[in-house]
């Protein structure tokens, strides 16, 4: 559905998307990470035929996105991330006039408007104008802009930015529910958000593509941190080099809290301590008062792909 | 074809939506037909070798609004949707750079004719009042608003371009009411310098709408006019897409 091969645009005297390739296949959800100004909103005007890219070639449904732009357009609903909107006009007319705008047939753009209505759940907003809704309606007058025309992939720049938590629920429900039918490609900063949503994420950090695969395996192929909380009641004075000394830890941190003692072991991903931490305890005849084992997250993932160059 | 249709309907309405476009209506109307008014009065002065329609379109007071109104019609079109980022959603789209471009322009002329049309029946009136012609020429009538039609094109792609320039509604209209006193100015020429040839003569006579008027509204029909004011349009219309584009890649 989306084909990038070696895209890069270059602002004056910066490149902020270096020949970056990726593939979307039909039907997949994609989650486009990366840390601020990392170039996803730049990689998303290209694909959406707004801003042309300075070199290499990217296609949408097989159309070159800068020489058959409009076609390519077409199949695309594209949700920008101000999501701006005409505050002058009333939400049902915005989207009576963008569905004919993207080639809604006549006789269908009022079943359209309705259905996007109601997916977004703006039926008691209709009539009002959209300078009057809030942040979180507006964000979903934008979203059923997206979706009016009925078009094959979505391109969503940062859609839940701005929404309350159960919004958030309802549009991640959306989302999952188009996608059965659709391609999805959306940019985000909330990365529980992602593991829920996307069937694969691709990460971007100063322009350039960092990885691209299913959470789970980034997550098992990437020495990404775990953690294991142990809380000692008087612990013994060499409890600390003991804990450092194991094999997997890479940084323990320790906390006094009274007579409680609480230690953070950072280890990686692939080995589980647990039982190593267990056996100390024994032989040393700690009081452990817990012991928490946090898996690694796409979020240490994320850290650990982007951080530095 | 359609989704041209849709993009005029648009700029369309954003006029009647926007409380600018009824304060100038209504002073336009105002200002028209005072000085329809005093075209009529000073004709009423004695015997004149003017007729109405030439008393009304060559006077100050028929100038001075009609160069007002095109800051004020323009200074919208691209400068609210670039400040508001809505050229993103526009421009992505499934539409051609250039039907935006010329849906804009149309949308501000069509409002223009509309400031127009009622000052047709101030004419209509008149020759039904007092049994006579407000014209003699048969195209006197035509001609001033053929004139009025071209210059307004000229001037209301002047104020597009402009509006394509800038965030800013405000520099807008600071720019496009700049640039068509200018080409004021330069028509006025002629009658400031002592003796230019003849070659520098006839070019200034291209800026002088002043002076397109005063024959057009007497019925002499000059295509040289016609021709500069129909390219000059498009040139800027041309322009304006350039300008359109540049902005929107640079974003
Ligand atoms: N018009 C422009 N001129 C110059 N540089 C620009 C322009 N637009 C964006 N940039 C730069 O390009 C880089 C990528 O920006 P982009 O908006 O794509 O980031 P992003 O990944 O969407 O970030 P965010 O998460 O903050 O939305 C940034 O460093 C930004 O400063
Ligand atoms: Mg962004």
């Amino acid at each position: 559905m989306i084909d990038v091969v070696n895209l890069t645009k270059r602002y004056a005297g910066f490149t902020a998307v270096r020949e970056i390739s990726f593939q979307v296949q039909r039907g997949e959800v994609v989650g486009f990470l990366g840390p601020n100004g990392a170039g996803k909103s730049t990689t998303m005007r290209m694909l959406t035929g707004y801003l042309p890219p300075s070199s290499g070639r990217a296609s949408i449904a097989g159309f070159d996105i800068f020489e058959q732009s409009i076609e390519a357009r077409r199949h695309i609903g594209y949700l920008p991330e101000s999501t701006p909107l005409y505050h002058d006009m009333r939400v049902h007319e915005y989207l009576r006039y963008r569905a004919s705008l993207k080639g809604v047939e006549a006789s269908k753009v009022k079943e359209r408007v309705g259905d996007v209505l109601e997916m977004c759940d703006l039926r008691e907003k209709e009539r009002a104008l959209i300078g009057t809704l809030s942040k979180g309606q507006r964000q979903r007058v934008g979203l059923a802009d997206a979706l009016v025309h009925d078009p094959e992939l979505l391109i969503l720049d940062e859609p839940t930015i701005g929404l309350d938590p159960n919004q958030i629920r309802q549009v991640r429900e959306l989302i999952k529910n188009l996608a059965n039918r659709r391609t999805v490609l959306i940019s985000t900063h909330i990365l529980p958000e992602v593991e829920m949503m996307c069937s694969r994420v691709v990460v971007i950090h100063k322009g350039r593509i960092r990885a691209s695969d299913t959470a789970e395996n980034l997550l098992l192929k990437h020495r990404a941190a775990g953690e294991i909380r142990l809380e000692v009641h008087q612990p013994p004075q060499n409890t600390y080099a003991q804990l450092a000394a194991l094999r997997g830890v890479k940084e323990v941190s320790e906390k006094m809290l009274g007579e409680e003692c609480s230690f953070l072991l950072r280890t990686d991903a692939e080995t589980d301590l647990t039982e190593a931490v267990l056996q100390l305890a024994q032989t040393g005849k700690w009081s452990l008062r817990s012991l928490l084992r946090r898996k690694p997250t796409l979020e240490d993932v994320f850290v650990d792909l982007t951080q530095g160059d | 074809m359609r989704t041209f249709i849709t993009l005029l309907g648009r700029e369309v309405k954003s006029f009647l939506y926007s409380p600018i476009a009824y304060v100038v209506l209504f002073f336009f109307l105002i200002a028209t037909g005072f000085n329809f008014y005093s075209g009529v009065s000073f004709l009423n002065q004695g015997p004149s070798e003017v007729t109405v329609v030439e008393a009304a379109f060559n006077t100050v007071l028929f100038w001075f609004p009609f160069v007002l109104i095109f800051p004020l019609i323009t200074m919208r079109t691209y400068a609210d949707e670039f400040r508001m980022g809505t050229i993103e959603t526009l421009a992505t789209a499934p539409i051609s750079d250039s039907q935006i471009v010329l849906s804009k322009f149309l949308g501000a002329f069509i409002f223009y004719i509309l400031l127009w049309a009622p000052s047709f029946l101030y004419f209509t009136a008149f020759e039904q009042i007092t049994g006579k012609a407000a014209a003699v020429a048969a195209g006197a009538y035509g001609g001033s608003y053929l004139l009025l039609l071209l210059l307004g094109a000229f001037y209301v792609a002047l104020g597009c371009l402009a509006s394509a320039l800038t965030n800013e509604q405000i520099n807008a209209a600071v720019m496009t009411f700049v640039a068509i006193f200018g080409f004021f100015v330069t028509g006025l020429l002629g009658f400031i310098l002592n003796s230019p040839s003849q070659a520098v003569r006839d070019l200034i006579s291209y800026f002088s709408a002043v002076e397109h008027m005063a024959d057009f509204s007497r019925g002499l029909i000059d295509s040289r006019p016609l021709v500069w004011y129909i390219s000059m349009t498009s040139f800027i219309l041309f322009l304006n897409l350039q300008v359109f584009q540049y902005r929107k890649w640079k974003a």
